[in-house]
Parts: structure tokens; C-alpha cells; sequence
């Protein structure tokens, strides 16, 4: 089963805007945890935002589940499509935790008791049950992300849709979401597509897919992307830093393998040296 | 000018049940040219601690008045920032700061008006239109933009890393001697992320004297800077170029701090018995590993 397929969606913002997106060909497969690559422009957050109908194609079509997404179900496809966004600071609703994390679920009419089941579920999701009466205001950057993704999982969406939703956090905090998320995708089968500009995250994936001007112009497993260094140069993409060094070290005339963790890179390298 | 702080420390909301100490008997020197880095996770007092630099935030009146001897010294350049006379608009006009995601301070229509309010703002009468002229082009081209293509432009039909270059230039376009930047290349791509570092050096050697920056990224910070300061807590664990600070690997680590990928690789060279000596940049780190070759490759 398709947990999302476009089909030759066109999308642009207006006649000014340089931005185009013309033939969107893509689809994710249910169980996926799926990375989006793309410089800043590339149609990433675009792609993000088409899927739960915040944006509406000119052309094409876009399915979730198997259901094209029309203007009349679009609230019913809102409910399997989650969407986390970058800023934790922009995202919450109440000022206390628990609010924040049921106002999801009391938008779309769930029962009281239900609603209570959902905030315990969703806050042990995240590992925050311990601050379902906290204020958000006082909770640090990777906190207030994991009460963003509760908010979101209290309405049992299928597919979960990351949108740089590391991009304004520290190591630490990028750390718990990404294991948070992990643990969701392999624990409850939720559908996951990340969209980052970090490496270690897009590695943690089973597929990962590159954006430029509105198209997919690549589709491997990580590991197949970053190794394709020159290509990504082309798409506006740095070459990941130990990409790079082992490049240049092989320009000095060391033979060592391309690798992309530092272990792998370090047996390389010890089978050279004296 | 020199930033020199010693003993200062600040608590938010003090005498109420959430005072934090964000900062504790901080003491720091920044000497005039350096490229100097502060890292540290979230609420180690980073922020807290540039934002005095210019004034931003203020040292409490009770230092003044007496109550008890007070040993706190915080200074930039002239300025004595623990007296009560300090002339902060001159200070500020000296000390450009660049807060996280500057692009989200735009609010004029175009990007000349953009850059040209902080130059109006500072100016001490009203400037003559080719002076004001004069100064914003050159603040739009030392960032990299072509003044021609985007003075008229709305700063939001531009892209994210444009964007930040036009809020660059709207602090710099005063001269500012020392330019102090919050996370500057944050929530960029790759790419974008190298040229806001490149864009920094750029300005270090033709335009301002002094950069400060705070910054996550440990490869960027080895890179680039002279010096760097570890806050933890509140504290300040070590001053230290770059070369001798991730020489101790492990001990950021339990800090919860990341080092830079050079770093990674010296060490998981040395467990496998491979010394490799160098100052942590990845040009360095080359050469020193190229040198190490075997006859047989």
C-alpha cells in the first residue's frame, strides 16, 4: 500500500515567485521511513505542506492511503497526515502540556475519556509523561518538539511528515526527536518522512530521496545518496564533511574507500599508514 | 576595542520562585582581531552572556549602589558597562549583533530600506541621500549580494540564505568594530551554512575587527575560530584555541557537547594505535594523515 503518491503535481505560488513545481512523480510506501535532501528552495517544505491539503495543487494528484485528496475529505485525511514543523516556538497552542497535546483530539470530537487515553498514550511516546502539567513556556527547545509530535500523535496519524523539525534544536534535543520518531516508525508503524539537512539523520533512514526545483532528481538508500558526491554538488548540496575528506585524501594518494562513519573511515586509514 | 568580564554573573527572575543563574562568576577576556567561539548546549548562558556585550542586558542596579563590595568588571573597548554613565547608543553602534534567525527582523519593503534603517537610526543628524547611499551598497555587496538585482526587492520574495545575508548587512552597514552573532548559520543548508562561515571571515579581515560567535556546529567552530569558550551551566569550563580544546574529546562529550568530525576520526585512529597530532582543521588533519603514508599505498 501507498501511504502518499503524487502524480504529476504541479504547484507554484504565484506568477512572481521563482519557484516552480511542474511534474511531481513520487510515492511512500506504508511502513517507510523515508528522508527528504534539498537545498534551502528546493520544494521540501512544498512537498510537506501539499500532503495534508495546506496547500492545494494546480495540477495533478495526490493520494493518501489510497485516497485522492480532495477539497471534502480533506479533514479525514488530516487525521492520518501529522505534520511537525521547524520552530518549536510557533507550534503550541496552550500553555500548559496536556492542553497542548489534546487540542488536536478535541478538534476532531473525540470523546472525554478517549482524549485522556490519547494524552497518556502520546506523552509516553515522546518520554514526556513526566511533564504533562508543565508549562510549555519552560521547557527546552527538544522538549517543546516532542509535545509538538504528541499533539500529533494523539490523533493517530498514519503517516508523520518532520519538516526540519531539528533544524532550530541543539545536538541534544535533535537527538531525543530523531530516536522519538525511530522508535514511532519501527514500534507503531507510522509512516515517517524526514526532511533534513543533516546527514546522521538521513542515514537512520531506509530510503532517502533528493529535491531540486521541484522534482525528485534522486532516489537510493543514504548511503548510495551521499556516496554520489559529485551529483550532489550539481543539486546545490554540500558534500557531506567525511565525504570530503576522504576525497581529498585520496587526491593526496591515499587509496582509502568512500565511508560515511568514522570507524569505517578509520580502518581505511590504518591500512595505509605505517 | 577588548571585551574584558570578569566575575559577572545574572539571574532571571530574581527573588521569585523561577530565579535561574544563567550566568555564575563568568570571567572572559576577547582580545581586539580574535575569531572567537562560544559553545555550550541550550540554557548553558550562551545567549545570556552576548547579550551583555552590548548592553542588551544590563547589569543590576544594586551592583551600583553599593549594598556590598562588588568585584564585577565588564568592559568593551572605552566603554565601562558596570557604570552607570555608559552611552549605550554609541556602544551599540560599535557592537553589531546578529540575533538567531535575523531574517525574521525584516519588516521593510525593500531591502535598501531594510539595511538603511539601522545606518539612519545611528547617525547623529540626518544623512545626505548619496552618503546613505554610499554605505548600504557597500553593506549589500560585502555580504555578497549584487546591490543592483536586490535593492529594490522585497527582502521576503528572497531565499532563506539571502534573507539572512540582507539582516547581516542591515548590523553592519554602521562600521561596527566588533560583530557578535547568535547561531548565524542555523536552520541553513550545507551549503548555505559554509558561506555564512566564509561570509564571517570575510568581514573579520575587511570590515569589522572582532567577530564573536555562538555556535553548535564543532566543525564550523574548528575551522574558524582562534579561540573558544565552553559555558556549561552558567560557568565557564575552558578558554582555548580550538587545537588544544578538542584535544580533550571525552570530556565534552560528557559535557554533552559534540566535536568536530576531525576530532572523531583522531580518535578512533588512536584506538587503533595511529597518532595523528593536529590543530582539528580538516586541512590539517590531511596533511598529518597523508604524511603518516605507508611504502604500500
Amino acid at each position: 500500500m501507498k501511504a502518499l503518491e503524487y502524480r504529476d503535481v504541479a504547484f507554484s505560488y504565484g506568477e512572481e515567485s521563482a519557484f516552480r513545481m511542474e511534474h511531481l512523480n513520487f510515492s511512500v510506501e506504508e511502513g517507510e521511513f523515508l528522508a527528504v535532501l534539498g537545498h534551502n528552495g528546493s520544494g521540501k517544505s512544498t512537498l510537506a505542506r501539499l500532503a495534508n491539503g495546506l496547500l492545494t495543487p494546480d495540477g495533478g494528484e495526490i493520494s493518501v492511503f489510497g485516497t485522492p485528496l480532495t477539497e471534502k475529505n480533506l479533514f479525514e485525511i488530516r487525521k492520518q497526515v501529522g505534520v511537525v514543523f521547524q520552530n518549536p516556538d510557533s507550534q503550541a497552542v496552550a500553555s500548559i502540556v496536556e492542553d497542548d497535546v489534546a487540542f488536536g483530539a478535541e478538534n476532531v470530537g473525540l470523546a472525554r475519556e478517549e482524549i485522556g487515553k490519547r494524552i497518556d498514550f502520546a506523552l509516553r511516546a515522546v518520554g514526556m509523561e513526566e511533564y504533562r502539567t508543565a508549562t510549555i513556556s519552560r521547557l527546552s527547545g527538544g522538549q517543546k518538539q516532542r509535545v509538538a509530535i504528541a499533539g500529533v500523535l494523539a490523533l493517530k496519524p498514519k503517516l508523520m511528515i518532520l519538516d526540519e523539525s531539528t533544524a532550530m534544536l541543539d545536538p541534544r534535543g535533535r537527538r531525543e526527536i530523531v530516536e522519538v520518531v525511530k522508535r514511532l516508525n519501527e514500534e507503531e508503524g507510522i509512516t515517517v518522512l524526514l526532511i533534513t539537512h543533516f546527514m546522521e539523520e538521513a542515514l537512520l533512514c531506509s530510503r532517502a530521496v533528493v529535491m531540486n526545483r521541484g522534482e525528485i532528481v534522486m532516489q537510493d538508500t543514504p548511503e548510495g545518496i551521499f556516496k554520489r558526491g559529485e551529483e550532489l554538488i550539481t543539486y546545490n548540496l554540500a558534500l557531506p564533511r567525511i565525504g570530503e575528506i576522504c576525497k581529498k585524501l585520496r587526491a593526496g594518494g591515499m587509496d582509502v574507500r568512500d565511508a560515511l562513519d568514522v570507524n569505517t573511515l578509520a580502518e581505511e586509514i590504518c591500512k595505509c599508514v605505517s | 576595542m577588548r571585551i574584558v568580564a570578569e566575575h559577572l554573573s545574572c539571574i532571571y527572575n530574581a527573588k521569585s520562585p523561577f530565579a535561574v543563574k544563567a550566568l555564575d562568576d563568568v570571567s572572559l577576556t576577547v582580545e581586539e582581531g580574535e575569531f572567537f567561539g562560544i559553545i555550550g548546549h541550550t540554557g548553558s548562558g550562551k545567549s545570556t552572556f552576548v547579550q551583555h556585550l552590548n548592553g542588551l542586558l544590563r547589569l543590576p542596579s544594586s551592583l551600583k549602589r553599593g549594598k556590598k563590595k562588588d568585584d564585577t568588571v565588564l568592559t568593551v573597548g572605552e566603554f565601562d558597562l558596570t557604570s552607570k554613565k555608559t552611552d549605550f547608543r554609541a556602544l551599540r553602534k560599535r557592537v553589531g549583533m546578529v540575533f538567531q534567525y535575523p531574517e525574521n527582523q525584516l519588516f521593510a519593503e525593500t531591502v535598501f530600506d531594510d539595511v538603511a534603517f539601522g545606518y539612519k537610526n545611528f547617525a547623529e543628524k540626518k544623512p545626505e541621500q548619496g552618503e546613505l547611499e554610499t554605505a548600504v551598497r557597500e553593506a549589500i555587496e560585502v555580504v555578497g549580494l549584487d546591490y543592483g538585482a536586490v535593492k529594490d526587492a522585497s527582502p521576503f520574495d528572497l531565499s532563506g540564505g539571502q534573507k539572512r545575508r540582507v539582516a547581516i548587512a542591515g548590523v553592519i552597514v554602521t562600521k561596527p568594530e566588533i560583530l557578535v552573532l547568535d547561531e548565524p548559520a542555523a536552520g541553513l543548508d550545507p551549503l548555505g551554512k559554509r558561506e555564512v562561515m566564509s561570509l564571517l571571515h570575510k568581514l573579520r579581515e575587511s570590515w569589522c575587527k572582532t567577530v564573536v560567535v555562538v555556535s553548535h556546529d564543532m566543525d564550523e567552530i574548528a575551522e574558524n575560530c582562534t579561540r573558544v569558550a565552553v559555558f556549561t551551566e552558567g560557568k565557564v569550563k575552558y578558554v582555548l584555541p580550538p587545537a588544544e580544546l578538542f584535544k580533550r574529546t571525552e570530556e565534552l562529550t560528557e559535557l554533552g557537547l559534540d566535536v568536530p568530525l576531525t576530532a572523531k576520526l583522531v580518535l578512533a585512529l588512536k584506538k587503533r594505535g595511529v597518532t595523528i597530532d593536529c590543530d582539528y582543521t580538516q586541512e590539517d588533519f590531511i596533511r598529518k594523515v597523508l604524511a603518516r603514508r605507508g611504502e604500500k599505498c
